[in-house]
């Protein structure tokens, strides 16, 4: 599976997202408290743009009336009919097993990590030091 | 017919309705206030328009008795929905106006004096039969003490509602009454009718009794959903909930629609954890008669694929009611093994008391 180098790691602050374009593929890279996970930008229900969605966090319920909030801003909910989606895991939250989000791994490398020819750097290019964004796709 | 003759020995009939031939046979049944507040107050007899007297459909034409009171003792019910159709046993779910008074008190009055009523007239004299219990849902408090009044009495299988009462049935006003009747393994049966408390459609009255039946179909499905969404089955996770002359055709294209806008609206409603469709196969049960459309095979199977579970539907007669002639219960379509599934399993599987040997409440 070919790697690409898709950025420097303070381009995206913790919260924030963004979308790159691999071999013609739109992917949405979020942040989430220095971690980075890669969605494919079109949710398996209609296509629309995930990145656009609202990013919330978890609603989930003990018994009717009760209601737990947990991992604020961990769920990405699609724009367009407000299916949610794990961010960690691209499963939908409304049926896990059978509606998902394709994910691509998102790794953080130094600089001196990055070995010539190992790594694509279509989209970027790496020429200063620092920590970068790989995405296997 | 011949399906039916020659399928079964064991057929159980969910809906069959006798009828209150008076306000008077109930008299016996009401201490001594009410008995004389209703004399002293002329309080008329309480028939529904739910089922006007001279419908079509109220009363099969040959079980118009000649002279009396359709459906009103246990000679007729014998004679006309047990023996033709070669009954083992048929739940009695009586439409009285017992749901539509202002009064609670006199509600449950009424409901006590239409459940002895019942046991002394038709339980007590009939071994094949058995029973819901009516409750005043005026008052929950009330109807949960009806239901504990009765409990003991294994004849009494199942808790009666109405499908149009003064509030939605899934709201928490009502949930005492499903804790009563999971705590004794009584299925609630939410049977077509209205407290006409409101309109029978949501933009107000129709004109014409053909809407008024009709519109049921939507108060089931406004039904289903708030049962589903309110989270009665997250609470009551035994709780089997039978729709009694639903009709069943709309319920597929129902479930798929609410559960297209439940994956995107769950968040507000989170103790529905799983798709809507699976919590509805898993808890409704829906009686056969009055059958929505005379499908072919083919068509039939498409049905069943839909509603995606052999499960679900419940034999019935809807005794006296006009939905078919003879003994055509069953239509053609159906094929022999499901049609053996519908009038015995499906039943067995759906009141746990029609299983397990009778008590009558009375200490051995």
């Amino acid at each position: 599976m070919p790697k690409y180098i898709i950025g420097k790691v303070d381009q995206i602050p913790p919260g924030d997202r963004k979308l790159v374009e691999i071999r013609g593929r739109q992917i949405a890279i979020f942040n989430l408290s220095g971690d980075f996970f890669g969605i494919l930008d079109r949710c398996p229900h209609q296509g629309a743009s995930l990145c656009k969605g609202r990013i919330v966090g978890l609603v989930e319920s003990e018994e009717p009336g009760q209601y737990t909030f947990s991992r604020q801003n961990e769920i990405i909910r699609c724009p367009w009919h407000g299916w949610e989606f794990d961010i960690r895991t691209g499963r939908s939250r409304c049926e896990p097993n059978k509606i998902r989000a394709t994910q691509y791994p998102v790794t953080v490398n130094d600089k001196d990590q990055l070995t010539d020819g190992e790594y694509i750097t279509e989209t970027f290019d790496v020429d200063v030091a620092g920590q970068y964004l790989v995405i296997t796709v | 017919m011949a399906i039916l003759s020659s399928a079964s020995s064991n057929v159980i009939d969910c809906d069959i309705h006798p009828t209150v031939p008076s306000i008077d046979a109930l008299l016996p049944y009401m201490n001594e206030h009410w008995q004389d507040t209703i004399v002293q107050r002329g309080v008329h007899e309480l028939e529904t328009i739910s089922y006007p007297k001279n419908a079509p459909l109220t009363v099969r034409p040959d079980w118009r008795p000649k002279k009396g009171v359709p459906a009103a003792n246990v000679d007729l019910i014998r004679k006309q929905a047990l023996d033709p159709f070669g009954t083992s046993i048929a739940i009695l779910n009586c439409l009285y106006g017992v749901q539509l008074l202002m009064s609670e008190d006199m509600a449950s009055s009424f409901a006590s004096a239409v459940n002895d009523w019942i046991t002394a007239e038709f339980l007590d004299k009939e071994p094949r039969l058995r029973a819901s219990i009516v409750i005043p849902t005026q008052s929950p408090e009330m109807a949960v003490n009806e239901i504990e009044r009765l409990a003991n009495d294994e004849r009494f299988v199942s808790v009666l509602m109405l499908v149009m009462d003064e509030n939605p049935l899934g709201r928490r006003l009502y949930w005492p009454i499903y804790a009563a009747a999971e705590r004794h393994s009584l299925p609630i049966c939410v049977h077509a009718g209205s407290t006409y408390k409101h309109p029978v459609t949501s933009v107000g009255w129709p004109s014409y009794y053909t809407e008024d039946y009709a519109s049921n179909a939507a108060a089931f499905h406004n039904m289903v959903t708030s049962f589903i969404c309110e989270g009665v089955f997250a609470k009551f996770t035994d709780l089997k909930i039978v729709l009694a002359e639903s009709g069943f055709t709309w319920f597929p294209a129902h479930l798929w629609r609410l559960t297209k806008f439940w994956r995107g609206l769950r968040a507000e409603i989170p103790w529905v954890d799983r798709p809507p469709i699976e919590i509805a196969r898993e808890h409704f049960r829906l009686t056969l008669q009055p059958i929505d459309a005379p499908p072919t095979t083919e068509q039939f199977e498409q049905l069943m694929n839909h509603m995606g579970s052999d499960e679900m539907l419940l034999y019935s007669t809807d005794y006296p009611h006009w939905q078919f002639d003879e003994t055509n219960v069953i239509p053609e379509g159906i094929p022999k093994d499901l049609a053996i599934k519908i009038m015995e399993q499906n039943p067995k599987n759906t009141y746990p008391r029609l299983s397990a040997p009778l008590n009558n409440g009375i200490d051995q």
